[in-house]
């Protein structure tokens, strides 16, 4: 018997529902791929709605360019493996272009540039459905998203003016020119996704898991050494320790935590212990009290 | 384990973003840098004890002004379910945000200020959660220790609640009343001794007791195709599979089924979930579904069981809950989408409105404003095929989209 009983079950049938909504109510879907856990979970949940079909969307990376090395190379395997069609747009076309400006200074990061690129990738292709995989546990103003979120010409949120979502019914009627961002997993948590990969047996990058990384402390964080993305001074001193990402954003923002899990199992452990949010480790969301509101009220996703 | 989705409601300022910052810190769900953060603003804003709301005030715009502006999700879990929260706002213009935190909700905490007692908001928290049929509703009588734990006071309150119940349509609601103080922690995560008056559980107590029989409405097995799986693929060429999710109870292999609106007839070959084949799905699943004979389905239609219709029509009457700041006039035209399917509706007549006090009705009504409740019946284009709501909360309930703005204007409840 199919059932429903488990809560990672419900979750799931949830978001096949959703998956299959966008794919009936949208002319051009696209799911939102960053490499992350998040999307490659989202990925996974398209395959099994569609079954034995194939996924009736193609995915898109926006590459910031400051990605993992790892992400990069597991992306271009699991779309060969899955049969895929995937669209990279790249930051630094947007920098090239002089539609936007690197940042510079210790914190510079690409993270707040992907939302030019991004929308620009939405015009170019006239996508009306763009699947992400945020989740309201994650930060305050996402705990306010929408499953059917949308958005106006300049990819803008309006988060006095929602619509109201009631029972299973998702609205996904806009106007030429709108799009709308769906969030089939927004009512997961992160220790959901990770059980859910481990229940599924999903394969995701390495630099999920433990591992010996060149590292540096800054303001109590740890911070990549290797690559030379992160700008570094010169007396912040490198050391090697045993480490792990818990999400892959733009290696800029993104920093490691102290860990020794090195399989799955281990990972969920050491979630389920964690005294600190996953998005604690995430320095965009520092910058302000309203990082993430005012980031998403400009197009960010 | 289970999910259990809880949908709060509560005036202005009775604490309701306390309550759950209070269940968040008493079940260790705050994580130690979510905890720094609201120490550190509490601090600055000159408190002397925590502020838990800064824990789910999400937008910045809540937290300039102290008040909850949209429906925010919270998330936690103890060792017997997850839950998740619908944290939704108690002031008069944003009923629509209540109702729609209700509609995903099966159980609801009404939320009661112990010094102001029963007020007209409360009344309509309460008449919302029964108009939705929500199964278990707490009342949640707050800020005890400004009543000096009275019990009294509780007793009080607890007999101008009893007196709004008796005059619900839905009576079979289970009520369930708690003296709390969400500032001070008690009877939420843990019974307190300062009420030793009180003999029932703890707020979390009771949550985590409730099994499926008190908390899910059963009703006939419904599934409306979502979508039209066909691979076209050497190894699946003929395969023909319609995707759904499953609504009020069970279909199995073998099922004699009729498809609406066509009216034809086959039997469930297979149901699919990925690439598994199972007996039977049971309800709450999204599964494919295959049938013995070739016909024609698409999106919209609907596969139930043989021996079971439920009413196709072409009108219907429903409480509406009307969330557009224009008004809905008599001859109006919308599109009501019912489940997955959309069709063309016009108002036929607004029978009568629900008075805001909830104290009866209003009849001659010209038009309904925004966060109205009303009896209003409608004319589609094509027919539905519906149960009332009382008897399928799913497909019993349908949402109002304005064609011009493309916005989600109303809910309604097929009465």
């Amino acid at each position: 018997m199919k059932k429903d009983t488990s809560h990672i079950n419900s979750l799931e049938n949830e978001a096949i529902y959703i998956m299959r909504e966008v794919a009936a109510q949208f002319e051009k879907p696209v799911l939102l791929f960053s490499g992350g856990k998040d999307s490659i979970t989202l990925v996974r949940l398209a395959v099994k709605a569609f079954y034995p079909a194939k996924v009736p969307f193609p995915l898109l990376h926006i590459d910031t360019g400051h990605n993992f090395p790892e992400t990069i190379e597991f992306r271009d395997r699991l779309c060969k493996e899955l049969g895929l069609e995937l669209i990279v747009r790249n930051v630094q076309d947007s920098i090239d272009e002089g539609k936007v400006k690197e940042e510079s200074g210790r914190y510079a990061s690409r993270n707040m540039l992907q939302t030019t690129t991004l929308l620009d990738a939405l015009e170019e292709f006239k996508f009306d459905a763009a699947i992400g995989g945020a989740r309201r546990d994650e930060e305050k103003a996402r705990a306010k998203e929408r499953i059917f979120s949308v958005r106006d010409d300049f990819g803008q949120w309006d988060e006095k003016n929602q619509r109201p979502e009631l029972f299973d019914m998702l609205n996904g009627a806009i106007d030429h020119g709108q799009n709308v961002r769906v969030f089939p997993i927004s009512n997961w948590t992160e220790l959901d996704v990770w059980s859910y990969i481990e229940k599924e047996n999903i394969e995701i990058p390495s630099i999920y898991f433990a591992h010996k990384r060149k590292v540096f402390l800054r303001d109590g964080m740890i911070w990549s050494a290797e690559d030379g993305v992160v700008y570094r001074d010169e007396n912040e001193e490198v050391i090697e320790k045993m480490v792990r990402f818990r999400t892959v954003g733009d290696m800029s923002c993104t920093a490691a935590v102290y860990s020794d899990a090195v399989s799955i199992s281990k990972v969920v452990e050491e979630i389920r212990d964690s005294t600190i949010s996953e998005r604690g480790a995430r320095i965009d969301d520092k910058r302000s009290e309203g990082a993430m509101e005012k980031r998403k009220q400009q197009g960010y996703f | 384990m289970e999910v259990l989705k809880i949908a709060t409601a509560g005036s202005v300022d009775d604490g309701k973003s306390t309550l759950i910052g209070r269940i968040l810190y008493d079940t260790k769900s705050l994580t130690s840098d979510k905890l720094k953060a609201i120490e550190d603003k509490s601090e600055q804003l000159g408190y002397d004890y925590l502020d838990f709301s800064l824990a789910t005030d999400g937008l910045m715009a809540e937290r300039e002004q102290g008040i909850t502006i949209d429906v925010a999700h919270i998330y936690f879990s103890t060792k017997k379910k997850s839950y998740i929260i619908a944290d939704t706002p108690g002031h008069v213009e944003y009923t629509r945000n209540m109702v729609t935190g209700a509609s995903t909700s099966q159980a609801s905490i009404v939320l009661i200020d112990a010094r102001k007692g029963v007020i007209e908001q409360t009344n309509r928290h309460f008449f919302i959660n029964n108009l939705l049929r929500i199964k278990d509703v707490v009342v949640a009588i707050n800020k005890m220790d400004l009543v000096d734990y009275s019990e009294e006071v509780y007793n009080k309150i607890k007999a101008d609640f009893t007196e709004l119940m008796s005059k619900r349509d839905y009576q079979d609601q289970k009520i369930t009343f708690i003296p709390v103080s969400a500032l001070k922690g008690d009877n939420v995560v843990n019974k307190t001794d300062k009420m030793p008056w009180y003999k029932g559980e703890a707020l979390l107590e009771h949550l985590e007791q409730l099994d499926k029989a008190d908390i899910f409405n059963s009703g006939t097995p419904r599934f409306p195709v979502q979508y039209v799986i066909r691979p076209k693929t050497e190894e699946f060429h003929d395969y023909r599979g319609y995707a759904g999710k499953v609504y009020g109870g069970d279909l199995s292999v073998g099922d004699d089924i009729i498809v609406l609106p066509s009216k034809t007839r086959s039997k469930i070959k297979d149901i699919y979930f990925y690439d598994e084949k199972y007996e039977t799905a049971s309800r709450r699943s999204s599964v494919t579904i295959t049938l013995e004979n070739d016909i024609n389905v698409s999106r919209g239609d609907m596969i139930v069981k043989e021996n079971d219709l439920p009413t196709i029509d072409k009108q219907f009457t429903a409480n509406v809950c009307w969330m557009d700041s224009n008004q809905l006039t008599p001859g109006g035209k919308y599109i009501v989408q019912h489940g997955v399917n959309k069709v063309l509706a016009k108002v036929d007549r607004i029978n009568h409105k629900i008075n805001p006090d909830y104290s009866g009705f209003e009849k001659n009504v010209t038009g309904l404003n925004i966060n109205d409740i009303a009896s209003v019946s409608f004319k589609l284009n094509k027919p539905i095929f519906y149960d009332q709501f009382k008897n399928h909360r799913t497909n019993g309930s349908f949402i109002i989209i304005d064609p011009q703005s493309n916005n989600t204007v109303g809910a309604g409840f097929i009465q």
